[in-house]
């Protein structure tokens, strides 16, 4: 092409471009390149360890429990959008699959397929879209979720644990009936036996660090490994999409309150092992950090996690279960609003005083 | 650089990819006069100007065509030429706006000026050569600069500030400015000081910019006639909105302007580097304001440059000069990326207050539709003026925009800091400006 020719081109070219509209927008014109669908799926990601490690610790079923929980929650949103007229496209912002997931996690690994169906359901529609849709529920919707079924079906949500498996046969329990199987989770031993039957059980305080940590202990789907749950909430942290201040304010919290509290006298509770178990870390790294049920300033946060930490220890001390993060989240949920109201970002420099 | 602390505000901000390395070496070109240029009579805050000249008058570049008794700052002639009347042109914050059209005489001789020795004028002396020349804020505000700097006896001011910051990604115009003609800003400085009747000037520049600091630091450095002024440098640290007056104030000063007063009120002015060359140029040369430096860029435009323009100049006249655009172009906007107006049109005249214009490519702009508030507090983590954009939007979703006076959406100037980090791509400058209006039209009722 000569150097004419393509002068030409180019010319025409630019031409084309004049004819063609130019986008018009209120400013800024940059934009960061996160979006809330970016963040949703990046959660998910930071999810998916725990969820396949818990297939080598509970069994294969622990998968299915999670699609069909996913599943739920997904259709449920379809399915509600569509009734209400709203954008049914909302499904493909990852929300709705964290729901699913989290809703898994917090349920034994021995339950029937067909309750996460149902908990979805209610974790979506009454807990989500009735209240909104995305932004506007006042409740962690997973949690709502398990509430609802440990409300409807105690027997099954509290004590269809399994012990973990420790040769890799991962369809053990597929077939077996949950009786058969059924265990006891670390806490509801502590709670009804004491240490020194934990100990009996799971071994020695080393053993049972390194297990548990690992996640090799009863619980439910994806609270049991520490490590993975620490791994993925490390990384939202360093993407900057969540902040350290929810979490350690609630892990320290749940450390602390034991520590004075759950021993025999005070100041002789195991911390470590109080974090350790239940669902401290997937609570405080993936439930109390939802951006919609969680206060927006700093201080808020602090104290919303240590209100979690507290009310949960309270739960496991005081209360008729031996585990409390799910209520005491929810219960923090529910003063959000008041928390974001008492703590205001501070200004730059406010009106100064009358006469001033 | 490194050993210095780099002044900086410490609430809020964000860092917004620079893009200044498209036109930031280039030195600044001077564009012919256009055939025909169309100004504004409203080019600064205050009261439109009334066109003292005739259709048909025969004007020479630098007079004075148009004035104001009100609020605001005369405009002159940016060519030689033939006046050909009131038009009305697309203005890119007002749209429709009256302008006065001067077809140029191709053949007129350019004016030159010679310099004078400023020092011996009074301050009321300077004042007038600063109001005559029509010199509006340059950085994007557009308040006459006479008026700004008549302050009234009784209020003690001990610091004038220069604005250098450019926070704005791409723009370089002030870049340039203060890198070719820094010895003019320092002498416009003392100008300032004079009226001011102080003598601390701070010039406050981004760190991104160390040619530009040194350029000041030597021209300071060699000024054999300082009389006592003390004008110094302040690199700061690169964040948006460093730009900003409060911004400046406070991370120069450390001093935070209380809502509702004027900077004045705190002992401070605040200049933008422009306007203060300009002020040399009005005072010393007898040049009154009537074209500037722009920067014209992005990945949308053949030719990126650092072009002095006459006011009145059409962004069509420079896109050809330039050698036009690129076939990716999607998006033009007057001023800067996260500021700056989007327009549908390039037959759009540069004002006395255009830094800049952008043409941005399709990978560039973003045009996802927008999403309900996840209340992650993005908005409010960045806000440097410590509001909740997130709750305001929510307010004025509902129809509820006049309620938002408790969020204080009055402190907002409007910096775009919160759009820029919302991931659910809320527009949330217009929601804060529909809260403004809302509460505004509440108290007129």
């Amino acid at each position: 092409m000569s150097a004419a020719q393509s002068q030409a081109t180019t010319a025409d070219a630019a031409a084309g471009a004049m004819k063609s509209k130019l986008y018009v927008s209120v400013s800024p014109h940059f934009k960061t390149q996160d979006t809330v669908s970016k963040i949703m799926w990046t959660v998910v990601a930071c999810l998916l360890p725990p969820l396949i490690l818990s297939v080598f610790i509970f069994g294969f079923q622990t998968l299915i429990i999670s699609a069909i929980s996913v599943l739920s929650c997904v259709a449920t949103e379809y399915v509600a959008h569509r009734a209400l007229g709203r954008p049914t496209d909302t499904i493909k912002d990852g929300s709705a699959v964290i729901t699913g997931l989290l809703l898994s996690y917090v349920i034994p690994p021995g339950v029937p397929y067909w309750m996460p169906i149902l908990g979805g359901v209610v974790a979506i529609y009454l807990t989500k879209v009735l209240m909104g849709g995305i932004g506007f529920n006042i409740f962690n919707p997973a949690l709502i979720g398990r509430a609802f079924l440990v409300a409807t079906y105690p027997v099954a949500m509290t004590s269809a644990w399994l012990t973990p498996i420790r040769d890799a046969s991962v369809f053990k329990y597929m077939g077996a009936g949950v009786d058969a199987v059924s265990t006891a989770t670390p806490l509801y031993v502590l709670k009804h036996y004491g240490i020194g039957a934990v100990l009996e059980r799971f071994g020695s305080l080393s053993v049972i660090y390194k297990d548990f940590f690992i996640g090799w202990r009863p619980g439910c789907i994806g609270e049991t490994s520490a490590f993975l749950l620490l791994l993925g909430g490390l990384y939202l942290i360093y993407k900057k999409y969540i902040t350290w201040h929810i979490p350690v304010s609630m892990i320290v919290s749940v450390g602390f309150f034991t520590w004075v509290f759950g021993g025999e006298k005070l100041f002789t509770g195991n911390p470590v092992l109080a974090v350790l178990t239940g669902g401290v870390m997937l609570g405080a790294f993936f439930m109390a950090t939802d951006y919609v049920t969680s206060p927006t300033q700093k201080v808020g946060q602090l104290i919303f996690g240590a209100g979690i930490g507290a009310l949960t220890v309270l739960i496991r001390l005081k209360g008729g279960y031996p585990e409390g993060v799910c209520y005491a989240i929810l219960l923090m949920n529910a003063i959000t609003p008041a928390l974001d109201n008492w703590f205001k970002p501070k200004r730059f420099a406010p009106q100064p005083e009358e006469g001033a | 650089m490194s050993a210095e602390t780099l002044a900086t505000f410490p609430m809020g901000g964000v860092h917004p990819r620079e893009a200044k390395e498209l036109t930031e070496k280039l030195a600044v070109e001077v564009m012919p006069a256009p055939s025909e240029v169309r100004l504004f009579l409203k080019q600064h805050v205050g009261a439109p100007c009334e066109p003292v000249v005739n259709k048909k008058d025969k004007v020479t570049e630098g007079d004075l065509v148009a004035s104001t008794e009100k609020l605001g700052a005369p405009l002159h002639a940016p060519v030689s030429g033939t006046v050909k009347g009131i038009q009305n042109a697309l203005h890119p914050m007002v749209g429709n706006a009256p302008s006065l059209v001067i077809a140029t005489d191709p053949e007129a001789e350019p004016r030159t000026y010679s310099p004078s020795d400023w020092t011996r004028l009074s301050k009321d002396e300077l004042l007038a050569k600063i109001k005559e020349a029509g010199i509006v804020g340059m950085g994007g505000a557009g308040f006459p600069a006479g008026v700004k700097l008549s302050v009234r006896p009784d209020v003690k001011l001990d610091t004038l500030i220069l604005n250098g910051a450019e926070c704005e990604p791409y723009l370089t115009s002030d870049h340039r400015l203060m890198v070719e003609h820094a010895k003019e800003v320092v002498e416009g400085a003392k100008i300032i000081l004079k009226v001011l009747g102080i003598n601390y000037c701070a010039i406050g520049v981004e760190n991104n910019k160390p040619e530009a600091i040194a350029k000041l630091r030597d021209a300071i450095a060699q000024d054999t006639g300082k009389n006592g002024y003390n004008v110094v440098v302040k690199p700061l640290k690169v964040k948006y909105p460093q730009g900003s007056a409060d911004q400046i104030m406070q991370s120069v000063t450390g001093r935070a302007r209380p809502s509702g007063v004027r900077s004045s009120a705190i002992g401070i002015i605040v200049q933008n580097v422009y306007t203060t060359k300009a002020i040399y140029d009005a005072v010393v040369l007898g040049k009154p304001l009537y074209e500037r430096i722009v920067t014209f860029t992005g990945k949308g435009l053949k030719k990126p440059a650092n072009l002095m323009v006459r006011v009145g100049t059409s962004i069509s006249d420079v896109v050809d000069y330039l050698g036009g655009t690129t076939p990716d172009l999607a998006k033009v906007v007057v001023g800067g990326p996260m500021m700056g107006f989007s327009v549908s049109t390039l037959d759009i005249p540069i004002t006395k207050t255009t830094s800049g214009v952008l043409f941005l490519a399709k990978d560039e702009i973003d045009t996802t539709p927008y999403y309900p508030c996840i209340r992650c507090g993005f908005c409010v983590g960045v806000c440097p003026m410590g509001l909740e954009p997130n709750n305001v939007s929510v307010y004025v979703e509902a129809g509820r925009g006049e309620d938002t006076e408790q969020f204080g959406v009055d402190d907002c100037f409007e910096c775009g800091s919160c759009a820029y980090v919302c991931p659910a791509k809320r527009p949330l400058v217009q929601f804060m400006r529909l809260a403004k209006a809302s509460i505004a039209a509440k108290k007129r009722k």
